[in-house]
């Protein structure tokens, strides 16, 4: 297949800037759009107060709600609270810390078993078709929240590079460089982070790969440019700033895995009836609740239950 | 008129600071509402990292009176001890209230399932019969057990600092530093001289 790599300066029909937008130029202005996107100058930008980056608006072509009404967590919170151990192991570092990430120039190299192996620029996925998908997000230490996702299917983006039948899982690395992600410099994980999927979790149509959120370009924080999002497993399968995706034919290496096997599996899938050895995930704390309520199987995702007929979940956790 | 002891006042106004001004200021974030995204894990990590503070405070106190040969050390020393109790009391409520919403069913789930848990509660055990038996006239009760009873403060802060390792996820820095306090604060009281002494004895004996 044919990746266009556009020359940094191109100008395309999604570019002009739509009616609505024109009209709200002010808050337009704020947010800077797609067309200075397209010309390869960052999407955020810093406010008047110097701290909070400003997040340029995205265009979504559906809206899909699969949280079960349930209701969405505020931005503030998802945008404050991260576990992105490249910078920081405090909830609120990397809210302080990932501004030092440049998220441009920002390419994703996709190689390994497949025949159109490519290169592929942020800006041209920014420009592509993008939804919102509401999703639960379920972490590992049984806290919840409920997000609109912005970005597109990883399935139909993954056949655009043509997987051969050898390719069994997909690899996912974040980037990787100490002078951008601080606490890289600390042992804390093995670096860099490390994330995979087997082909048909891949191909699942609940699994998506996220440019925004809320309708806006992601924050650093919360995984830009471009993320995993997959609601049905504990919140550290959904790697974030990805640079590299690769076909593989075996199983791949997977970071917390590495970090705690007996913990950490590779299928991480939301099981409220496997704990993690050392505490439960019968309940989980949603975030702006006091109280804590019950997990869901698949964090309520019964349509992946078929992807892992016939296996044990206790031995695959 | 009785002269005011000024070193000791001064080491009271130290301990009460100590223990209490985290409280206003936990009682400040409350009312302005600054707990965070997960305001129920702030405040069982604040309080949890109190009672640590606070109990390597009380175990610092001998130290430093060998150190600086100062009494008033010792006498504040009850007070750090009650303190400490009452940040292990907080942090224990709010998982209580929050986490298990007082049942005990869940609580006797999470003592016999999660090892964090069981060492926590075996800590916050071994303290209340010291935060019970502090007062003058317990003390004359117990005459030397008294003195034997509270040397649990050991065990109680060994199991604090575990039940933080226990339950971290990677970044072990910060429990580790407990510890390394903790060992300091033990060692200096290990009669290192006496060992030493008697280890060159029996080298030369015959």
């Amino acid at each position: 297949m044919l990746i266009r790599i556009l020359p940094p300066n191109a100008l395309r029909e999604s570019d002009v800037t739509p009616e609505p937008m024109y009209l709200d130029r002010r808050r337009f202005l704020a947010g800077m759009g797609i067309g200075v996107a397209a010309l390869g100058l960052p999407l955020t930008a810093c406010s008047d107060d110097g701290k909070s980056a400003v997040l340029a608006p995205l265009k979504l072509a559906r809206h899909t709600e699969e949280a079960g009404g349930e209701k969405v967590t505020e931005f503030e919170t998802v945008s404050t609270y991260n576990n992105y151990y490249e910078f920081g192991t405090d909830k609120s570092d990397p809210a302080r810390n990932a501004q030092s990430l440049k998220t441009r120039p920002w390419t994703i190299k996709v190689d390994g078993e497949c025949e159109a192996p490519g290169t592929v620029d942020i800006d041209s996925l920014l420009a592509g078709t993008l939804e919102e998908r509401i999703y639960r997000h379920r972490c590992v230490e049984a806290w919840s929240i409920v997000v609109p996702w912005d970005g597109f299917a990883l399935g139909p983006f993954l056949k655009r590079f043509k997987p051969t039948s050898k390719a069994k899982y997909v690899a996912f690395e974040t980037l990787y460089d100490p002078k951008q992600m601080p606490d890289t410099r600390y042992g804390v994980l093995d670096w860099p982070y490390v994330e995979g999927l087997r082909i048909d979790e891949a191909m699942h149509p609940l699994a998506f790969l996220s440019v925004g959120m809320y309708g806006k370009v992601l924050p650093n924080q919360d995984g830009a440019p471009l993320r995993l999002t997959i609601p049905w497993k504990y919140g550290y399968k959904s790697i974030k700033a990805i640079a590299r995706i690769r076909f593989v034919e075996t199983q791949p290496p997977t970071t917390w895995n590495k970090m705690a096997a007996n913990e950490y599996g590779f299928y991480s899938n939301v099981n409220p009836h496997v704990d993690h050895p050392r505490w439960s995930q019968a309940r989980e704390r949603r975030l702006g609740e006091l109280f804590k309520r019950d997990t869901l199987m698949f964090n309520g995702y019964p349509e992946v239950a078929s992807l892992y007929a016939g296996m044990d979940l206790k031995r695959y956790y | 008129m009785k002269a005011i002891d000024r070193p000791l006042l001064a080491a009271r106004i130290a301990a009460w600071s100590l223990g209490g001004i985290p409280l206003l200021r936990l009682a400040w974030l409350v009312w302005q509402g600054h707990l965070g995204a997960n305001p129920v894990e702030f405040l069982e990590h604040y309080c949890g990292d109190w009672s640590l503070r606070l109990l390597l405070a009380t175990l610092a106190m001998t130290p430093l009176r060998k150190l600086s040969g100062r009494s008033e050390a010792i006498r504040v020393r009850r007070l750090l001890g009650l303190w400490a109790f009452f940040w292990v009391c907080t942090h224990f409520a709010i998982y209580l209230t929050f986490d298990l919403e007082w049942s005990a069913a869940a609580l006797a789930k999470d003592l016999i399932k999660r090892t964090y848990i069981t060492i926590g509660f075996a800590a916050w055990l071994l303290l209340l019969p010291l935060a019970l038996t502090s007062t003058k006239g317990w003390q004359r009760r117990l005459k030397r057990r008294w003195a034997q009873l509270h040397k649990l403060i050991y065990p109680a802060a060994a199991l604090g600092v575990l039940h933080y390792i226990w339950l971290v996820k990677a970044d072990l820095r910060e429990p580790l530093l407990y510890l390394s306090i903790l060992l300091v604060l033990l060692g200096m009281r290990v009669p290192w001289r006496g060992i030493l002494r008697a280890r060159s004895l029996s080298r030369s004996a015959p």
